[in-house]
């Protein structure tokens, strides 16, 4: 789609791009570029050996076991937070869609957590979880549980992803309760007067119908899993004990900051980068067809 | 409702009420760990009360942050953060809507190449170039400045993408008309565009005040001095002395007053929160 009226002017556009275009290039562009190029570049911590070395800082990426950990626990972390955080939006949203009274009231009391800081969250929860005084420590203790994210690597991990999905669960009911009233009432209704109860109604006919809705959130999720949630691990068990927490964006930051291997932190944001790529261009093909759908 | 099955619709109602009490559970404990006093926050179990050390535990972290880890009052911090929030939330839209004005009522060369650099940042989040844009900030000097927290982040393609939606939808005879009663470009938009998108302004800026409000990575890099930190990376040095020193009672009142002003601002503004989110994603 194109405007056929359009003013003329030989500077004008230019001057109205030009902060967005100089910031980009800027801030963006040659940052990123900086990254690809020093990831094949072999340095001392003080950058006064610099040596190009071509793919070794990828090859010797994949070679470590440590690196390997870490896309295993990601993977993990990220098939749990996308898993639970839709199962309990979609379970929200679906008896929200139905209640006649107090729908909206529901809504104002569940999308508040989307502007809760994902730090902030992280230390909610690292509050309730803490393993002397924590409340639902407590809790736990009353039930047989020993309790402590500090030692206990799949506690730590638990902890991760029960603020993840706690901080992510707003934005994923409000996108599917606005799915589940898109969809239209005669459909609905032509199923229960075929006999189909509310159980079968859901599954034939109002999960089919969502699922542009689900692909869209599941791709959104991942994301979020991959990339937004470094706060969360940083701020509540620094990826540790040991590395069972340590996700790769985590692990980027510190051996930039803490172990100051510049090649290898390089070589991962490279890597990082090629995952956002894959994930951007699988939702914009999607969100195309969508369009025509 | 389909058809009418009362018990239904009462375990309707107590799913969503488990849902929002398990949603509301870390808000309301915060809550009252920031009314006690140090010792009732440190004995197992906690009162699940509030206590009467309220003000006392506000007014300490406001004007002396944490005495044992942390002395960076929070008032300071508050206040930069909020300066974060507005410059990243206004900036924002600002270029991205002179971006798409130019984009979508101009003919020029380079036209798609700038369209596609600013669609290509979508590729780029913060997280992947870290050290690089660290360097290229330090480089200009300016680290520990309003400019270096928030310069970086204010390029968007969400926005601007949103903004040239939305002009291509508005009517071809407004800006003939303008045209014709000898209005300039720059006329039209203030004029004409400006009032049009207020609704699209008002939803971005919700969207965009929570994310600079909440940003963490970047502000972490770029502050190194206390007068500097945001709110959100205040609470994080407050725990930084370990479990012995931590005050639970004042990162906890710490924690209310960070989460304040976004929240407010989603439930006072839920139309345009709601709107700004799903427009965002088109």
């Amino acid at each position: 789609m194109e405007k056929r009226v359009v003013w003329r002017s030989s500077w004008l556009p230019y001057a109205l791009v030009a902060p967005q275009i100089v910031i980009t290039i800027v801030f963006f562009f040659w940052p990123a570029s900086q990254a690809v190029w020093q990831s094949m570049l072999l340095q001392d911590a003080f950058a006064a050996n610099v040596q190009f070395v071509w793919f070794d800082n990828f090859v010797e990426l994949f070679r470590d076991p440590r690196y390997l950990a870490s896309f295993r626990v990601t993977a993990v972390f990220s098939v749990l937070v996308t898993v639970i955080g839709l199962s309990l939006a979609l379970l929200l949203a679906t008896f929200a869609d139905r209640v006649v009274r107090g729908g909206g009231l529901y809504k104002t009391l569940l999308i508040w957590p989307y502007s809760v800081a994902a730090a902030v969250a992280a230390v909610l929860w690292v509050f309730l979880l803490n393993p002397t005084l924590g409340v639902l420590t407590h809790v736990l203790r009353a039930m047989g549980v020993e309790w402590n994210y500090l030692l206990n690597a799949r506690h730590a991990l638990i902890l991760i992803v029960v603020a993840a999905v706690w901080k992510q669960i707003s934005y994923n009911f409000l996108f599917f309760l606005a799915g589940l009233q898109s969809i239209p009432r005669s459909l609905i209704e032509a199923a229960a007067i075929d006999g189909a109860g509310p159980g079968r109604r859901f599954w034939t006919v109002v999960f089919p119908l969502l699922s542009p809705t689900t692909f869209f959130l599941l791709v959104v999720n991942v994301v979020y899993a991959f990339f937004d949630t470094f706060a969360i691990v940083d701020a509540s068990t620094a990826g540790g004990p040991v590395d069972a927490t340590t996700i790769l964006v985590y692990k980027v930051w510190r051996d930039g900051t803490q172990a100051l291997d510049l090649g290898s932190s390089n070589a991962q944001s490279v890597v990082l980068m090629l995952i956002v790529i894959t994930l951007t261009v699988i939702q914009f093909r999607f969100i195309e067809r969508k369009v025509n759908y | 409702m389909v058809e009418r099955r009362p018990l239904f619709a009462v375990a309707s109602h107590l799913i969503l009420i488990a849902g929002v009490a398990i949603v509301a559970l870390p808000l309301y404990v915060a809550f009252v760990a920031s009314t006690l006093s140090f010792d009732q926050v440190t004995t197992v179990p906690m009162p699940m009360l509030p206590g009467a050390e309220a003000i006392n535990n506000y007014a300490t972290v406001l004007e002396h942050g944490s005495g044992l880890a942390s002395r960076a009052p929070v008032e300071r911090m508050m206040w930069n953060s909020l300066v974060m929030a507005l410059v990243i939330a206004i900036g924002k839209i600002t270029i991205s809507m002179l971006s798409a004005f130019a984009i979508v009522y101009f003919r020029f060369p380079l036209r798609r190449t700038f369209f596609w650099l600013i669609f290509v940042t979508l590729m780029l989040p913060v997280e992947v170039r870290i050290f690089p844009t660290y360097k290229v900030v330090s480089d200009l000097g300016l680290i520990d400045t309003y400019a270096g927290l928030t310069l970086p982040l204010i390029a968007s393609a969400t926005a601007t993408f949103l903004f040239r939606q939305f002009f291509l939808t508005v009517p071809e005879e407004l800006a003939e008309a303008a045209r014709i009663d000898g209005a300039g470009p720059m006329r039209f938009f203030r004029d004409v565009l400006f009032p049009l998108s207020r609704t699209n302004i008002a939803a971005l800026f919700v969207i965009m005040f929570i994310y600079g409000w909440n940003q963490y990575l970047w502000p972490l890099l770029i502050t190194t001095q206390e007068n500097m930190y945001t709110v959100v990376i205040g609470i994080k040095r407050m725990m930084a002395g370990g479990d012995q020193a931590t005050e639970w009672q004042l990162v906890m009142a710490t924690a209310m007053l960070a989460l304040l002003p976004p929240g407010i601002i989603v439930i006072a503004m839920q139309r345009w929160f709601v709107k700004g989110l799903v427009d965002a994603e088109k």
